[in-house]
């Protein structure tokens, strides 16, 4: 990773407090408006269920109607007020209902009172909680991804909740709500401190701070804002390098999920119900099946509506991964934060030469990813030159020019092209159409494991990562003279494994995986990515 | 890659010392080498043979328990239901017969800069562990092997799969096995 290519010494620097100040090793608070986005809306919501409920009462009161056509069915809210309105309590209740409110309101600002977060050079720190005290501690170094999201309504207000992973379930730093503007910065001088570059170092940031300015000249400065940042493109030109960026094409998103197998079972759902019904004519069958329908067809809107504005790109401190239409998401990865990668293609794409990209991580975010799916879809659907493109993001030491070719190959090719082994010709029994497919290449920096000449697929474990590595042999390979290996990495939706090689060539891998993955874990330096 | 694996397998560099089998192996002809997995390392380090009783108890507990399961139907009055349990039942005297032999299979070796464990002969499987990637180390000691003076040790890294449960330590051995990891670990420390 180079430098940022933003000068050290910009004049317009000294940008506010808002700014980098979060990163002092000093407590600060979250956005002021945070209650109301975290538990307001639904409060506000309550009260709305609440008058609608009331409403025929409350229009008794005011039109003066008489109670013979009020038909209250005997629920349990109607009988309250009833028993409140016979025993005259009326004012009781009122302040009964004020001081609950107070309550509640009360609890929402002490609850953003006590919630604080301080990032010092080790770790950042949250405590938060009224009765319930937590404090929660993440180690710079060990952080696998920081996470900016922004759901629609306090999209709208301007702030933005940012998520810092480190390795486990569940083991995330929220830290919601903070300033749009602030969330980024702030996420840079995360990333910042964690690389091991010295504080002083740090490089001015070029994007404009002009924007906290923008928020003291009045509400219309700051609709002006607010129009500005809902407008603004997903991924900032100033953060990553413009050649780095991948897009995705609408048209190409809208395609690959058509040809999904979800929208198989949509269509195969759809032509059995109207043969069904112009059968028996018969339409109970619809009406039981319309829930099933609805939700399938409202999860291929989904897919598509989330993963429209996709963007990948690479910043100085790490893969940037960010989408969304409405509601917006983005992530950075650090280096050497991707335990292994997979590129598959299922069998309808392959006629359209699309190819999909999934990884394996450390940490699982809360977030949902692309497409509605796990966070671990980094590429959702691509061509071959997107594939190229992302691969050199997210794997730069593995994924060079020179290694490009041997990469394709396991992509496309069969057989030995590119130094792979594959299957032994008696291996045909288990590995039908793609004995010549199954292989594996041992690189410098990597471990390639190719599979599946229907359901091609390539898997790419990175020698730094590998946590140990396994050779096994049951009755049927043994039978065969065959035996399988598997890469351990981190849990995932990838299990690196390969199966059907001769039993020698196993053990061969298993010993240069063994040997390798010792010596590069001994070079790794990715925790501090930017120490020297 | 810029580098591919050389072809031939004799042209191997021969790193560790360990790995001679490669060499070795394809030199000999197919037909008169075993079809099994083969290993150039001879001096394993084995589990003590005391395990073999604890791992019978537990075997025979539980079958008593599944046979006695198996025979359920029969007693409730179907007649011809007597073949779930004795089923079960033969399962567990095969698997109690396999005993001393899967016991005896187990080992493990400390190498330069990994733990190599085996175990298995009908389903053999072999794991390397680089010490760096060690998490934790676990000494668990159950009812029958405290009755024997064992213990069993879990080597756990990041990944859930890796799955290093080395029975039937002394316990002595154990510990002190468990503080030569920690301690290797501590000066091959790797990240995640």
């Amino acid at each position: 990773m180079t430098e940022q290519p933003a000068a050290p010494e910009q004049p317009a620097a000294p940008a506010g407090p808002a700014r980098t100040d979060f990163a002092d090793g000093e407590w600060h608070r979250l956005h002021p408006a945070t209650p109301l986005f975290r538990g307001g809306i639904a409060f506000v919501a309550i009260i709305g269920v609440l008058i609608v409920n009331l409403r025929d009462r409350l229009l008794a009161i005011f039109v003066g109607a008489d109670d013979d056509d009020f038909v209250s069915g005997g629920d349990l809210e109607s009988d309250a007020i009833d028993y409140i309105v016979r025993e005259e309590l009326i004012i009781v209740a009122l302040l009964v209902g004020i001081g609950v409110l107070a309550l509640i309101v009360a609890g929402f600002w002490l609850s953003w009172r006590v919630h604080m977060f301080r990032i010092t050079d080790e770790v950042v720190e949250v405590r938060s909680g009224i009765l319930f005290r937590t404090n929660r501690k993440a180690r710079l170094d060990r952080i696998q991804g920081i996470n900016i999201a922004r759901p629609f309504v306090p999209r709208l207000f301007g702030a933005a909740k940012l998520e810092i992973s480190v390795a486990g379930n569940d083991a995330n730093v929220p830290l919601a709500y903070l300033r749009g503007a602030d969330a980024d910065a702030l996420r840079r001088d995360i990333l910042l401190l964690a690389s091991g570059a010295q504080r002083a170092g740090r490089p001015a940031d070029p994007a404009a701070p002009a924007a906290a300015d923008a928020a003291g000249s009045g509400i219309g400065g700051m609709l002006e804002q607010r129009a500005a940042e809902l407008l603004a493109p997903e991924l900032d030109v100033e953060v990553a390098q413009p050649q780095s960026v991948v897009h995705m094409n609408p048209g190409r998103l809208i395609g690959s999920t058509l040809l999904s197998e979800t929208t198989i079972i949509l269509v195969a759902m759809l032509v059995a119900l109207t043969v069904f019904i112009a059968i028996t004519g018969e339409l109970g069958l619809l009406l039981a099946m319309f829930p099933g329908l609805i939700g399938l067809g409202g999860f291929l809107v989904t897919r598509i509506t989330r993963s429209l504005r996709y963007s990948i790109a690479a910043t100085p401190d790490g893969v940037r991964v960010g989408f969304g239409l409405l509601s917006t998401t983005n992530e950075t990865l650090p280096p050497g934060r991707i335990h292994s990668v997979k590129i598959s293609q299922p069998l309808l794409w392959r006629p359209a030469g699309w190819w999909q990209i999934a990884v394996n991580r450390a940490s699982r975010s809360s977030q949902n990813g692309a497409a509605g799916q796990q966070q671990t879809t980094i590429l959702p659907v691509g061509n071959l030159d997107d594939v190229r493109a992302v691969l050199r993001l997210l794997l730069p030491e593995v994924a060079t020019d020179e290694a490009m070719p041997v990469l394709e190959q396991g992509i496309l090719g069969r057989d030995a092209d590119g130094g792979y082994t594959v299957s032994p010709p008696r291996a045909r029994v288990l590995r039908w159409f793609s004995r010549r497919r199954n292989g594996y290449l041992v690189g410098p920096t990597a471990v390639l494991l190719r599979a599946g000449a229907i359901w091609r697929s390539l898997t790419i474990v990175p020698l730094t990562r590998t946590q140990s590595v396994a050779v096994r042999q049951g009755p049927l390979l043994r039978a065969l003279r065959l035996g399988e290996v598997h890469v351990h990495t981190v849990a995932g939706p990838i299990v690196p494994s390969i199966g059907a090689l001769d039993r020698r060539d196993a053990m061969r891998l298993f010993d240069d995986v063994a040997r390798a993955s010792v010596s590069a874990a001994q070079a790794d330096t990715s925790h501090r990515w930017r120490q020297a | 890659m810029t580098t591919t694996p050389d072809p031939t397998p004799a042209a191997e560099p021969d790193a560790s010392g360990t790995d001679a089998s490669t060499t070795d192996a394809s030199s000999i002809d197919a037909s008169t080498e075993p079809p099994s997995l083969v290993r150039p390392e001879t001096e394993w380090q084995r589990v003590s043979p005391r395990y073999i009783p604890v791992d019978m108890i537990g075997t025979l507990i539980f079958g008593a328990i599944a046979t006695a399961a198996g025979f359920l139907p029969y007693w409730f009055g179907w007649q011809e239901g007597w073949f779930i349990g004795a089923g079960i039942a033969v399962i567990f005297l095969i698997t109690l017969a396999l005993t001393p032999r899967r016991v005896r299979a187990i080992g493990y070796l400390l190498r330069e800069d990994d733990l190599l464990f085996r175990r298995g002969i009908m389903f053999q499987r072999f794991v390397a562990v680089p010490y760096g990637r060690m998490q934790l180390v676990d000494i668990s000691r159950g009812p029958i092997a405290r009755a024997f003076g064992l213990a069993e040790l879990k080597f756990v890294t990041a990944a859930a799969l890796s799955g290093v449960l080395i029975p039937g330590l002394p316990l002595a051995e154990a510990e002190q096995l468990r503080d030569h990891l920690v301690a290797v670990a501590e000066t091959r420390r790797a990240g995640l």
